[in-house]
């Protein structure tokens, strides 16, 4: 048996060992911390849905709506408008929407809607976050001859169709979200929450 | 009596050693010039924003119901609250352009260079550390651009695949930029990233004393010493360059109070128009840009156009952008430090760099158009190009010899 000890190893395990436990416990402590940035349970409750009256929705009218703290469009769109999105598929980046975090189920369709002439789109760019402009004239001076009426962020000029399509090439990757929402009776609309009921 | 009042505190507290150290018997270069003003007077600005603030804060309210009035309530009806308001408003203004001098300077001569490596990395630190509290701190008044301007920048983080989203509703503490954001950027505001900005200027000041200053010469003055260990070019701090800069500071607050009290808005530059309408979550203002000292990187972000679905590439060009910039002493692979001896290809690439960055500055205060993205697009291929490029350039570069001795006589 040899009296001599590897002191270096020692003081290397015992250097390692307080650094793992100290770590780990300033870890643990630093859970609490970060997590109370967490939207807190006031916030997470404060998303119900809301109803509003579509009865006095002109064709071209837009109304906004507040909707979790989002702004949320309801736009009456003219059957002349809905015969020439089909139109601009070729200049779109998702024309389909396909990509289906976007909207739900039931609006993944020509439209986006549930109804032909009611969108439903939550009013903030998929870019930064900037909420669009409504500009339903055709062919404006500052969009240029090809307008056919639709969307401008004027953040950083990204542009959508009246459904919320985004063109290709734009700075915002992603359509506008559609919100789940459904119709009660004829003339009220639900947004946030399924006609099954859950949000 | 002094003489001994100071034996008693020296023999607890080294008083006299750090005062000597680093103020009576700090020995700088004597071939100082205009662009050393900047350093000493990014120390007072600071001081100034911290008085001011402490003052604001007792009359502000980080409430989301609150906020926009209490910023009038300081206008109008606090004594000379309107006064300590603007002078941190311009204050924070004047920050940045001290401070961008004070880096360009740096840059001119080659101060990031060995050994001054962690001097630049300190610096570079503390300007990322003004960035983002000057960002917070511009949400505050709760205007409308306060708070678009924070939506798009908390955006960012949410282009970040994967943990984006997350992160995004982590930093906001709600699903849009509401009062739980506004009250924790007061936090951030006031008293978090002040306290790191005092921690990195320690720093800052304690690596340059360390390694002693550069000169526009960019020589290094311990290489002459005299028998008492003196370099022959240096001269002690106090009261050459005490007395130097209170010139500059004299200089500084003639034009920082032209602005005060003529233009604090300096027309929508400093204090943008769209900041005097309270914040509206449900409406955009027509035209969003940053203050004026974001707008070079806000346009490099607007020019990357959205990559398979994702608007990441743009941000991380944004991020990148800065990242080149704490890179600098290692990517500037010629030995030369100052730009008086310096090549014909470092100094081009440094005039088309500095052309690129008020270019892109000019362009982010713009609306977007097909001819400004174009351009945006251009100057950022060159900003890129001048820290890409650099270790190929400085290395072909035809330097001139430079003189043993500093030149000023």
């Amino acid at each position: 048996m040899s009296h001599t000890v590897d002191n270096s190893k020692r003081r290397f395990l015992t250097t390692a060992a307080s650094v793992v436990v100290g770590g780990a416990g300033a870890a643990a402590v630093a859970v609490p911390f970060v997590l109370s940035m967490l939207p807190s349970a006031k916030a997470r409750a404060a998303g119900a849905p809301v109803q509003i009256d579509i009865s006095k929705l002109e064709i071209g009218q837009l109304i906004t709506v507040e909707w979790r703290g989002k702004p949320v469009w309801v736009l009456n769109r003219s059957s002349e408008s809905l015969l020439t999105l089909p139109k601009l598929n070729d200049r779109l980046a998702d024309p389909q929407s396909d990509t289906s975090s976007q909207q739900p189920a039931y609006c993944q369709n020509v439209n986006r809607s549930i109804r032909d002439h009611i969108v439903v789109l939550v009013g903030i760019c998929t870019h930064l976050g900037c909420s669009p402009t409504y500009r339903p004239e055709l062919a404006p001076a500052d969009l240029g001859p090809e307008w056919k009426g639709g969307f401008f962020c004027p953040c950083h000029g990204s542009r959508y169709d009246l459904s919320g399509r985004v063109f290709k090439n734009m700075p915002a990757p992603k359509n506008l979200v559609v919100p789940p929402y459904h119709f009660l009776g004829d003339n009220n609309v639900v947004i946030g929450e399924d006609a099954q009921g859950a949000a | 009596m002094f003489s001994s009042l100071m034996g008693w505190i020296d023999a607890r507290f080294p008083a006299t050693k750090l005062w000597e150290e680093h103020i009576s018997k700090y020995y700088a270069p004597k071939n100082f010039n205009f662009w050393y003003f900047f350093g000493s007077l990014a120390l007072l600005v600071l001081v100034l924003q911290i008085v001011t603030g402490i003052f604001l804060t007792m009359h502000y309210k980080p409430d989301a119901a609150l906020a926009f009035a209490s910023v009038e309530y300081i206008m109008r009806d606090v004594e000379w609250g309107w006064l300590i308001r603007y002078l941190h408003s311009t204050g924070a203004s004047a920050f940045f352009v001290v401070i961008y001098l004070h880096m360009f300077r740096g840059i001119m001569y080659g101060s990031y260079k060995k050994p001054r490596e962690l001097v630049w990395l300190f610096g570079m630190f503390l300007y990322m550390a003004l960035m983002a509290e000057a960002f917070m701190g511009y949400l505050l008044p709760w205007g409308q651009m306060s708070f678009w301007g924070a939506q798009v920048i908390i955006s960012l983080f949410g282009a970040i695949p994967f943990i984006g989203d997350q992160l995004a509703l982590w930093i906001r503490g709600d699903f849009v930029v509401a009062d739980a954001t506004l009250n924790r950027f007061f936090a951030f505001h006031v008293i978090a990233v002040p306290l790191v900005i005092l921690g990195l200027v320690v720093a800052h000041i304690i690596a340059l004393h360390e390694v002693g200053s550069n000169n526009p010469d960019g020589v290094d003055i311990k290489k002459f010493k005299d028998k008492d260990g003196i370099p022959l070019d240096g001269i002690p701090f106090h009261p050459y360059y005490t007395v130097k800069d209170i010139v500059g500071v004299t200089v500084f607050l003639f034009i920082f109070s032209l602005v005060l009290f003529y233009a604090p808005e300096m027309d929508g530059w400093f204090l943008e128009n769209a900041n005097f309408v309270p914040a509206d979550p449900l409406k955009t203002p027509l035209h969003i840009a940053p203050v004026w000292y974001f707008t070079p990187f806000y346009a490099i972000l607007r020019a990357v156009p959205s990559i398979a679905g994702s608007s990441f590439p743009g941000v991380v060009a944004m991020g990148l952008s800065i990242v080149f910039l704490f890179l600098l002493p290692w990517l500037d692979r010629s030995p030369v430090r100052s730009i008086r001896y310096r090549g014909i290809y470092f100094r081009t690439a440094l005039v088309l760099f500095v052309i690129s960055f008020l270019g892109l500055g000019f362009l982010g205060t713009q609306p977007v158009t097909p001819i400004y993205t174009l351009l945006s697009r251009i100057f950022s291929i060159i900003y890129f190009a001048f820290f890409v490029l650099m270790p190929i350039y400085t290395s072909l570069d035809k330097d001139k010899p430079v003189p043993e001795r500093v030149t000023f006589k």
